[in-house]
């Protein structure tokens, strides 16, 4: 009995025992001089298990009385946020260790928040919910503040951690009602009591857990500390921030609407679309005016995060097989988009006021014409696979009868491509003013290009994804 | 007697106060922290009313649980508060305005 518990959660074990033993091999070692070994290290570890997940595991177990829950839809929410956390800390390696940030608790403490991740996507228990999301959350909120010297960076990890906070308080408040009206704490309980009918208290548990988890994906109206914390933290940190936490806490808003509240689809669908349009809209207007490439990436993330909730919205299998889809792309452009940004530099200090952007395809075409087909994709043109992300979710919508969300969808993304078009006629058409030299490493070059490549490749068959994607959300909603 | 909605009613109460606490404090940092504080308690208080009334012991489990949370919560926090002293000189909630959001 115990030795299949604990074989369930093998991977997140192995990842747990790796990150004390980095750390303590750390320390007794050469500290900051081990640190880029140990983020490569960490890399591969993360590749490692992800190949081992994604290969090994199949069917459905439910293990320590039902608080761990080993499926194919959080297989698949693992899968994607330990490729893209690889792909995150490989990316920040060069860009790190030049500016002197790379210390070795960078890796321990992006695997921890890992950990939290994948426990969170697993959840089966209200109580390993909080306790996963907790060491996501004080792992995100040290490495916010990363820059110790910095007061961006500090300031951006105060700002973070006091919202993060509030979130946690609320989500904790939504569980103890939901506990107290449920009588359990155990995912399947809940769903037993919430099968039809809702007592008032379960109800008010919901959408405190609810508002919680929106805080946690930085959707409208729970989203004020997105562009404070993007801007401030260093920026391979804001390129963790908009990928990984983002999988992990949508994987685990969708657990819960549906292993959870699934009895109860009708309550929680107005709530959910309700912050989808208010963040699909607050993304596209409020972005329109920053010139920060930074906190535009964050209007950015908050919109897509409305998009992908759209999907949820739906209340169907194919609702959240289009969130799957929806995130997986969604973390591609990011890292695409990301790689380009940590190269953006002058003399050696990063910049991030788009309007150094300007003339840039003429100095660098090949790069230019990565990030243009980057943003035509995050801006959801047609022929590149952000649009397929974005048809899908609006056809999840349209078929589940919310026709207007799907119209509000279509008119925010409308309005939101103004300012991806900007960018792409700052490199294109604007005068050139003082350019930016920075260099390419051969890592980001890859990232970079490989991710543009995807954009246009992955429009014949969105490389097999849909299949398992679809095997996912029928693991979970049934 | 006293009743389940009696100490609801004390926990409602403690955290709505600590919500109030971190949104319409302008003075300092550390009063932040002490409202989170607060919220995770009347949670505690929660949990544990209701983990009696059902006379099911995951309520005070899961008690302890926040509690450790917590805990290390406010040693992060505490943490980041110290450097953002060292770079700022100061702890008023009105001087973390170097990026307006």
């Amino acid at each position: 009995m115990i030795t299949a518990d604990i074989q369930t959660v093998l991977p997140e074990i192995l990842l747990s025992v790796y990150a004390m033993i980095a750390l303590i091999f750390a320390v007794y070692t050469g500290k900051d001089k081990v640190a880029p070994l140990l983020t490569t290290l960490t890399g591969i570890v993360f590749l490692v298990l992800a190949g081992w997940i994604g290969l090994n595991g199949s069917g459905t177990s439910s293990v320590f009385d039902g608080a761990f829950v080993s499926d194919a839809f959080s297989r698949f929410a693992k899968v994607t946020v330990l490729v893209a956390a690889a792909a995150v800390l490989v990316m920040s390696q060069d860009y790190m260790s030049r500016r002197g940030l790379l210390r070795f608790e960078y890796p321990v403490l992006v695997a921890l928040a890992v950990v939290g991740m994948m426990v969170m996507v697993s959840a089966g228990d209200l109580m390993a919910l909080y306790m996963g999301l907790e060491l996501q959350s004080l792992a995100l909120y040290v490495v916010a503040s990363l820059r110790r010297d910095s007061v961006k960076s500090t300031e951006a990890g105060l700002k973070y951690f006091v919202l993060g906070a509030l979130s946690s308080g609320l989500l904790l408040y939504g569980a103890s009602l939901t506990y107290g009206f449920a009588g359990t704490t155990l995912f399947s309980g809940i769903l037993e009591a919430a099968n039809e009918e809702v007592s008032l208290g379960l109800l008010f548990g919901l959408v405190f857990l609810m508002s919680g988890f929106a805080f946690k994906v930085s959707a409208a109206p729970f989203h004020m500390w997105t562009p404070d914390v993007y801007e401030g933290a260093p920026t391979p940190v804001t390129a963790f921030f908009a990928t990984a936490p983002k999988v992990a806490a949508m994987g685990l808003f969708a657990r819960v609407v549906h292993d959870a509240f699934g009895g109860v689809t009708g309550d929680w669908q107005q709530i959910v679309a309700f912050l989808s349009v208010l963040s699909m809209f607050v993304g596209a207007v409020a972005a329109i005016g920053q010139t920060n490439i930074k906190r535009l990436m964050a209007y950015s993330s908050i919109a897509h995060m409305g998009f992908a909730l759209m999907g949820l919205a739906a209340g169907t299998a194919f609702g959240v097989q289009s969130m799957l889809i929806y995130m997986v792309i969604y973390v591609t452009m990011n890292v695409g988009t990301f790689a380009f940004i940590l190269a953006m530099e002058k003399d050696g200090r990063p910049v991030t006021d788009i309007a150094a952007l300007k003339m840039y395809s003429k100095r660098e075409p090949l790069r230019a014409l990565a990030m243009l087909v980057l943003l035509f994709s995050l801006a959801g043109v047609p022929p590149m696979i952000g649009f397929f992300g974005k048809f899908y979710v609006l056809r999840a919508a349209y078929d589940a009868g919310l026709a207007w969300l799907a119209i509000a969808g279509v008119v925010a993304s409308v309005i939101g491509a103004f300012y991806y078009l900007r960018i792409v006629y700052f490199m294109y058409f604007g005068e050139e003013t003082d350019a930016l030299d920075g260099k390419m490493t051969p890592v980001l070059w890859t990232m970079l290009m490989g991710s543009a490549a995807i954009m246009i490749v992955g429009v014949v068959n969105l490389f097999g994804i849909e299949p398992i994607a679809a095997a996912a959300a029928g693991a979970l909603v049934n | 007697m006293i009743g389940l909605e009696h100490y609801l009613t004390v926990a409602a109460a403690l955290f709505v106060i600590g919500i109030f606490g971190l949104f319409l404090n302008r003075k300092n940092v550390i009063i932040l922290l002490m409202s989170i504080e607060l919220m995770l308690l009347s949670v505690n208080i929660n949990f544990v009313a209701f983990s009696h009334f059902l006379g099911d012991l995951v309520g005070q489990v899961f008690t302890l649980f926040v509690l450790t949370v917590a805990a290390a919560e406010a040693a992060i926090g505490l943490a980041i508060l110290v450097c953002f002293f060292r770079n700022r000189g100061t702890i008023e909630v009105e001087d973390a305005n170097v990026m307006k959001g």
